[in-house]
This record gives C-alpha cells, structure tokens and sequence, in this order.
C-alpha cells in the first residue's frame, strides 16, 4: 500500500495536500482545534505564542486576496514570520523552477510553505521533494492547486455548517454552479461524505460536471429548483471564467436565469437553510444581491471562521 | 504512597484561607479543567460579583512541540475588564509551574491586572519555576512518576486520584 503523504509514521498529520483519503478522526479533530482559535480574534493582544519563531512562507503562484490574507492574518496571529512571495515579479518569470525555488526558501530555514499553484498536484510535489532532500521538517500547506483540491476551504465550510446545523447526520447539502472547474467542490464534497453527510448533491448543467461526477458519492441535478428542495446547506460556487476554454455556456445571463441563485429559487430550500460561498461573488451571475445580503447568507461568518480553521491546521501540522 | 486528600475539605479550607483577603471585586480564573470546577465552587462561596473567567492555556504552554495541542478543550473566556483587576488564578494541582506561567501570560495578553494571586488545592513539590501558590491548604510530596489528577463524579462532587505515568 501506498503510505498516505499527508501522514507521518505515526499517522499524524504532517502536510495538508488534500481532504480525499483523510481519516475521519482528522477531519474531526481539526474541527475541534479550530474552536479556540475563534475567541483570539476577541482578544486586546490577537495574538497566541504557538509559532513564535517559525517562519512561514506564503507561495502563490496563482492571484489570491482573500486566502492569502487569511494565511497571513492566521500566521501572525500564531506569532510565526510570515513571507509573502510575490511570484509574479520573482525569480520563476526569470526561469527558476518551481523546485529550485523550493530548494532556495529551504536554504532560508522555512518551516512552512502556503502553496498555491495553477497545476493540480504542485504542493504534494512540493511536500514530496521535500522528503527525498531530507528536509521534511518544512510543512506544506495547499491553498488550492489547479482543478485539484482547497482543503482548507472545505475544512472552513464544514466548520460554518457545524457551527449552524450542530451535526452532520441528517443534513442534505446541495453544491451548485462550476463544479467542473472546481477544487472548492472538490474538497467540500470529499469533506461531506467523510464526515458522513447522508445526501450531498451537486446542482450545474450538464456543461460544467466532471464526466462521472456521480462516483464521487453525489446525486447529480441539471435543474436547480429540482436540486434545492427541501435542502439544509445551499453552497454556491464561483463561475471560472478564467478557466473556461471554449464555450461552455451561452452568457452568463442566462446562467444566471438558471443556475443564479435567487431570492425564489431559495425558497423551495428549507426555510432555516443557510447559504454559503467561498468567495469571491460574481453578483448578478452565480447569485443575487438580494440572496447574498439576506439573513440565511452565511458568507462573511465563513471567512472569519477561515482564519480559525487555518491557524487549527498550522499549529497542529508544527506540533506533530 | 501517602493519604490522598479530601478535595471538598480542601475546598473549604482554601475558602477559608481566602475570605478575608477577596473583596466583591475580586475576579476568579479557573484554569481548565479542574481549576474551573474550583473557581464555581468558591465563587458561590465566596460571593464574589465578577463573573468567572476560565482558560484553556494549551496556546501558551512550552511544551506543546512535545505534546502537540490538545484537543477537547473550550476557548479560554474572560468575562470581565482586566485592566486594573484583582485577579486570583485557581487551579487544582500545583506541580512544575509551567502551567501558571502559561497563565500568567495568557492573562496578560488580556490586559493589565492591578493583582495577580494564585488559589489551589495542592502543592505537590517539584516546582521547575520560581512560582509560589498564594494559597493552598495541603502540600505533600508525590514522586515525578505519579501524576495526581482532580475528578468530578456524577453527583458534582470533586476527588483526587493518584495516576502512574
């Protein structure tokens, strides 16, 4: 058997790459270290002494606000260091590798990289070039790699619909809009049947689903309204343009007519379901206005609750 | 191995040996877990008006790349204005004093306290810190194998146990 990457010897985890093949226990458990982290941000000092002296590195390789400010806003708050790389202007546009660039911030004595990568697979690269130069002191975080996998957003999510629904036992979750694209899916629907969410559904033409989505452990609907009934968590995601090569959809217009979430599609959800999204909104065109300032939009709660999350992840990965 | 205390008479007593020292005032912090079960004890006793604070000093601890962090606990919950409080931190067992180190600047992040006095229940020795119990009603020497934990039963009722490592 393959040993799992992520885990140390002891079963530990050691890098977060990815929420596909974490033990439930894990998941668990960095719920519940998140919990705490929740009141620093009270605090007079939001600060914490955990990573006093370590030095985190924050690679992007790829445009990011919020995760990388939520990164950074958690590292100091752990009191490590924290080095944004800017790589737009560093060495890679001048011909470095990727791994010779890992190799350089492993010669500055980092003890943790934050990466994100267009290419699906670049942090367990990373986390497995690490291993064989004998520096796998250093953690890797993946802040979303390519179509692959954002396991700290689907961590974060799972904290906000435990933090509004108690459990997970009896919810039905629907995932709706570019699924295809997405590594928030991805990780949000890897998350929900670990966790044992007994119905998770993902809502999108049939245009912008991986071909077999349904061997993830979904049900799959091309109507929305048939896909919102009577559903616990509505988690909308973001249309990729940037992503998109050819003509996946006739206009965002009509997207919006169809998959946009508004005010009247949301009604044949429950009526205490909350809405959920990871951010950023194209209003107008994934969701309404009148939806994402409504009280059941959960949007803003999430991206507080990230920084807990985060900071669970980045002490538990520096304790094991 | 010696007689185990009586944690509710040691309750008492350490009620007893802080009466004429607190005021209305006078804020109570538990550390978790047990310091916290304490803390109610001797703030209905005592009747002190602050509401109570309790601490999960897990985030400060110097140990924690030993031990990694801990999971089960709940947030530390500091109800009222530090700045210029009478503070006494309760906890069951004192021992290393690493513990009330991690407190000490826990609670200062929190803000500056006029007073600082540390309540517990017992002194075991083996102190690795220059820190000194302001009250405590029993000491007694346990080897450093041993570790004597504080556990309430099913009726609310508090007892020590005595735990090979």
């Amino acid at each position: 058997m393959i040993p799992n990457p992520q885990l140390n010897k002891n079963g530990e985890l050691q890098h977060l790459l990815t929420i596909d093949g974490l033990p439930r226990e894990i998941v668990v458990s960095i719920l519940d270290a998140a919990a705490p982290f929740t009141e620093v941000a009270e605090r007079e000092v939001k600060k914490v002494p955990l990573l006093r002296g370590k030095s985190v590195f924050n690679l992007f390789f790829e445009n990011s606000t919020r995760t990388r400010t939520t990164f950074e806003i958690a590292a100091k708050r752990l009191s490590a260091d924290v080095i944004n790389l800017n790589i737009n202007t560093s060495s890679t546009t001048k011909g470095e590798t990727l791994l010779d660039t890992v190799d350089n911030l492993a010669a500055m004595q980092a003890d943790m990289f934050i990466v994100r990568h267009a290419a699906s697979g670049a942090p367990h690269l990373i986390a497995q070039h690490l291993r064989n130069i004998g520096a796998d002191h250093i953690r890797v975080v993946n802040a979303g790699d390519g179509r692959h996998a954002h396991p700290t957003q689907g961590l974060l999510d799972m904290y906000t619909i435990r933090h509004y629904k108690k459990d997970f036992a009896n919810l039905t979750v629907a995932i709706v809009g570019d699924v295809l694209h997405s590594r928030v899916a991805r990780s949000q629907i890897h998350a929900l049947n670990v966790l044992g969410v007994p119905e998770v559904r993902v809502v999108a033409p049939k245009t912008l689903l991986p071909s077999e989505v349904e061997r993830m452990g979904v049900r799959v609907f091309n109507d929305m309204r048939e896909g919102l009934r009577g559903v616990d968590v509505v988690m909308m995601l973001r249309l990729q343009n940037e992503r998109m090569n050819g003509a996946l959809l006739p206009s965002t217009q009509e997207y919006f007519k169809y998959y946009g979430l508004t005010p009247d599609k949301l009604e044949l959800a429950k009526p205490d379901a909350i809405v959920m999204h990871p951010g950023p909104m194209n209003r107008g065109v994934e969701i309404d206005s009148a939806v994402a300032d409504g009280g059941q939009a959960v949007i803003l709660p999430q991206v507080t609750f990230g920084i807990a999350v985060r900071m669970a992840v980045m002490s538990m990965l520096a304790g094991n | 191995m010696p007689t185990l205390p009586q944690a509710t008479e040691l309750c008492r007593r350490l009620a007893d040996l802080m009466r004429p020292h607190v005021t209305p005032a006078t804020a109570l912090v538990g550390i978790q877990t047990g310091g916290v079960w304490i803390a109610e004890w001797l703030h209905r006793e005592l009747g002190l008006k602050q509401p109570l604070g309790s601490m999960n000093v897990s985030f400060y601890r110097d140990d924690y790349h030993q031990r990694g962090l801990q999971g089960g606990r709940k947030p530390s919950a500091i109800p009222f204005d530090v700045a210029d409080a009478h503070v006494v931190i309760v906890d069951d067992v004192l021992y290393t004093g690493r513990t009330i180190r991690a407190a000490l600047n826990e609670l200062f992040d929190y803000g500056r306290p006029a007073r600082i006095d540390l309540a517990v229940l017992v002194d075991r020795g083996g102190r690795e810190l220059p820190i000194a119990a302001t009250y405590c009603p029993h000491t007694l020497q346990l080897p450093a194998a041993q570790s004597l934990n504080l556990e309430r039963t099913e009726d609310g009722s508090l007892e020590f146990t005595v735990v090979e490592k």
